[in-house]
């Protein structure tokens, strides 16, 4: 992808074929929830793009929330510091 | 989610090391009051919210456009985001190279234009992904799919730490 970044200074739309775009396209389906189980159907690009948007932006949504209950959290809570150590090594 | 077999030099656990230590900072930063203002708790809202995003874009392996975007967003002062973002704006309606100069060196970006009916969703799509304005169409796709995989991945852990949290 960087070598044809850097060798296409002056390239046209044609150099990026419509296969390209489509397995881009179909790539990003993969990872929608929506779309995942549409496998086998043909979803339209214009679809596929509208519901990445949704979920890019439910995602942002759900950023949001967390960010705002930790918040709430972190207010409530004493000696963190350890709490971080045991999230940590269960996480680890 | 699968919490005892996390592969150490994962992206999920790199961001969950940075992202707790962010937290821990946050914490000692201000001391916390069992009654808060409100507007104390926004601003650690923000602040929680700020290095979420850091994290995760510190935290992907090779760097992208999307999180070099997102760290030079939210290091930057809105001022000279505002000058840069003039500048990067007025020359986005030519279609010839462009050059932008990002603070970490010169990222060379390149106007291609499709038609049909993708052009809505494109410009959404746009506005939606960090630095999504400067992109070439297979760019922007392949950026999406990357930063939807992250944006996913710092759900799931926040999701995860809030739970342990509220636990207490």
């Amino acid at each position: 992808m960087s070598g044809r970044r850097s060798r296409s200074k002056q390239s046209s739309v044609s150099r990026i074929t419509d296969e390209q775009i489509a397995d881009l396209v179909s790539k990003l389906q993969q990872l929608i929830p929506e779309l995942r189980r549409r496998r086998f159907d043909q979803v339209s690009s214009s679809k596929v793009l509208q519901e990445t948007c949704n979920y890019i932006r439910s995602l942002h949504r759900e950023v949001d929330d967390l960010s705002d209950r930790l918040s709430m959290l972190l207010a409530s809570t004493d000696s963190d510091s350890d709490q971080a150590a045991i999230i940590r090594s269960l996480l680890m | 989610m699968d919490l005892h077999n996390l592969n150490p030099s994962s992206l999920k656990s790199r961001f969950t090391t940075r992202f707790l230590r962010a937290l821990t900072e946050i914490n000692a930063r201000k001391p916390i009051a069992s009654s808060s203002s409100p507007r104390e708790i926004f601003q650690r809202y923000r602040r929680i919210k700020d290095a979420a995003d850091t994290s995760m874009a510190y935290s992907v392996r090779s760097r992208r456009t999307w999180s070099k975007a997102t760290l030079w967003r939210l290091r930057t002062p809105s001022h000279r985001r505002r000058l840069a973002s003039f500048g990067r704006r007025s020359s986005l309606n030519k279609t010839r190279t462009t050059t932008t100069a990002s603070h970490r060196g010169a990222v060379v970006v390149q106007i291609t234009s499709r038609g049909g009916g993708l052009g809505v969703q494109l410009e959404e799509l746009r506005e939606l992904v960090p630095g999504g304005e400067a992109m070439d169409l297979c760019n922007l796709l392949d950026e999406t799919a990357h930063y939807i995989k992250c944006l996913t991945t710092q759900v799931q852990v926040m999701r995860t730490i809030a739970n342990l949290y509220s636990l207490e």
